[in-house]
């Protein structure tokens, strides 16, 4: 199978691996996906004045899930909760160009940023936003 | 792409190199030597049926079995399909039409085995223990007064674990069962005897002995008992009516010399291999947590090493050992995104399964290789671990069951 580009660099120089400290009150960790499925993504971003200040995560999956996380935690890097909440699949799958059978790659990252801000959210008192709940 | 930096091969259960000494055996029946091995009224077709008989007495005498046994076909896959529908058509109007065979057999045993459910077989699929093997016990008490045929393999594709065949064989003798066996791993790897392991039909092919590929046989027992078949290809009456088709003499040929080759080396060459398999196995487990060999040790072949890394995916893996070429069980490097069924079915966890990869060592593997390739997978097991949620969880002292997944 062929990788693109993006998604090789992606894999071996991820940005932003790591972890922070998840008491945190700032912090907000999203964990989604399951062994079984072979797809595990740990994406946490700490929340300063309503914008997104810094970003890890972990992931146990394959290139494109890696990817796929690694660019997530690039992109949300000083964007404000609201405009987090808006990133979209199939943006990150357009931009590491990933194929049909590993676009759930790209569902999991954003489901893995919809849940980190759903848990910082909750942390902060506010009801979970139900359009933010997973859709599968 | 280029050849100039290939990888390391080490996925010889896939297929192998053919051994230079073959494909020198096999030139001159593409150039000089082109008759076809059924024109009875000329030199070449004489040259060609010369050389057909040659290659067929070498792989009779590796299985200790008899040239007119023989069948060539053109590969593993067919063998498989003409031993098992061969069978089937031929003892079905007897009112024979129930089949024995493993979860863990090869796809074109399996796929074969469904295909006739669907025209009226019934089939027990044997579950594997954690071991991977199936026990004589289990074949014997599968076996059933309508029971037309065991179809048990010798070794596995995935794990190199090796079925108790002698004793499957005397099981199905004794109940007076026709056994055939998937022997495509195993021949020119372990000594095949047709007569001490009490085989009925055997699959084997050419490309995973260093030989051609397009090229396999059926082994079909003549006396005590004598097995009848029913052709599956029809036309020229070719291999006594058993298969027609023009023979692949230039592929017979090649696969005749590798099974000579592999016979008279077979004793030195599996005694380095498994040594050279030890050293890498034995470093990986030592120098690697939670390194875990799946299926047994004891009864393997000597090239095969199937092991998970816990915590780490399967195909991540692979894309940082892009210096070296071996298979995985993990879901993701096939397109039905199922971790390995032969691995599922012996009771490996998901993750275990998904974190597999399938090292076969062969002819022309050296130890500076293997050294090579172990550094390489403990560096990059340990910097995907360290990107690893599942790992931190563990190190955590986290039970990764106790958790509550969004399978997806």
């Amino acid at each position: 199978m062929a990788y693109s580009n993006k998604v090789i660099d992606h894999y071996e120089h991820p940005r932003n691996v790591g972890s922070l400290d998840k008491g945190d009150a700032s912090v907000g960790t999203g964990i989604v996906g399951a062994p079984a499925c072979g797809d595990v993504m740990k994406l946490q971003i700490k929340v300063e004045n309503g914008v997104i200040t810094d970003a890890k995560f972990k992931t146990y999956g394959c290139g494109s899930a890696i990817a796929s996380s690694s660019l997530v935690t690039e992109w949300v890097k000083g964007m404000s909760v609201d405009q987090a909440m808006q990133i979209k699949n199939s943006q990150i799958a357009e931009e590491l160009s990933l194929p049909p059978v590993k676009i759930h790659c790209s569902v999991l990252a954003e489901d893995a940023i919809k849940a980190a801000i759903r848990d910082f959210q909750q942390k902060q008192g506010a009801a979970p936003d139900p359009e933010s709940e997973p859709e599968h | 792409m280029t050849d100039t930096k290939r990888p390391i091969y080490l996925d010889y259960a896939a297929t192998c190199p053919v051994d230079p000494r073959v494909l020198e055996a096999m030139l001159p029946y593409f150039s000089d030597r082109y008759g076809n091995a059924a024109s009875r009224t000329h030199v070449f077709g004489w040259q060609a049926e010369e050389a057909v008989e040659a290659a067929r007495r070498e792989i009779a005498t590796s299985l200790n079995a008899d040239p007119k046994e023989i069948t060539f076909t053109s590969g593993a896959t067919e063998s498989n399909n003409l031993a098992i529908k061969g069978v089937i058509e031929y003892l079905a109007e007897a009112g024979k039409k129930h089949i024995v065979t493993a979860v863990t057999e090869h796809k074109a045993v399996l796929d074969t085995c469904k295909h006739l459910e669907r025209h009226g077989c019934e089939v027990t699929y044997l579950p594997v223990a954690q071991d991977g093997r199936v026990t004589p016990e289990q074949v014997a008490a599968a076996i059933r007064p309508d029971t037309a045929l065991v179809s048990l393999m010798i070794a596995n594709n995935e794990t190199g674990v090796l079925n108790p065949v002698t004793e499957i064989g005397a099981a199905c003798r004794a109940a007076g069962v026709l056994f055939h066996t998937d022997a495509v791993q195993a021949f020119g790897k372990i000594p095949v005897d047709v007569e001490a392991m009490n085989i009925d039909l055997a699959s084997l092919s050419a490309h995973k002995l260093y030989g051609p590929k397009g090229v396999g046989a059926l082994y079909i027992r003549r006396r005590k008992p004598r097995v009848r078949i029913a052709p599956q290809l029809h036309g020229g009456g070719h291999e006594r009516g058993t298969r027609s088709g023009t023979l692949n003499v230039p592929g017979i040929v090649g696969f005749g010399y590798a099974a000579k080759l592999a016979r008279e080396e077979l004793a030195s060459e599996s005694a380095r291999i498994l040594e050279l398999r030890e050293h890498l196995r034995r470093r990986l487990v030592t120098e690697i947590p939670h390194a875990i060999v799946n299926g047994s040790l004891e009864h393997r072949l000597p090239g095969t090493l199937n092991i998970s890394f816990a915590y780490v995916e399967g195909e991540s893996l692979l894309m940082g050992l892009k210096d070296i070429a071996v298979s995985s069980g993990s879901a993701c490097t096939s397109a039905s995104l199922e971790p390995s069924y032969v691995l599922r079915a012996m009771g490996l966890d998901d993750e275990l399964a998904h974190s597999s990869l399938r090292i076969t060592i062969g002819r022309f593997t050296t130890r500076e290789e293997l050294d090579f390739v172990a550094d390489l997978i403990q560096r990059e097991v340990a910097r995907l671990r360290d990107m690893s949620p599942l790992w931190e969880m563990v190190q955590e002292g986290i039970d990764l069951r106790t958790i509550e997944w969004t399978p997806h």
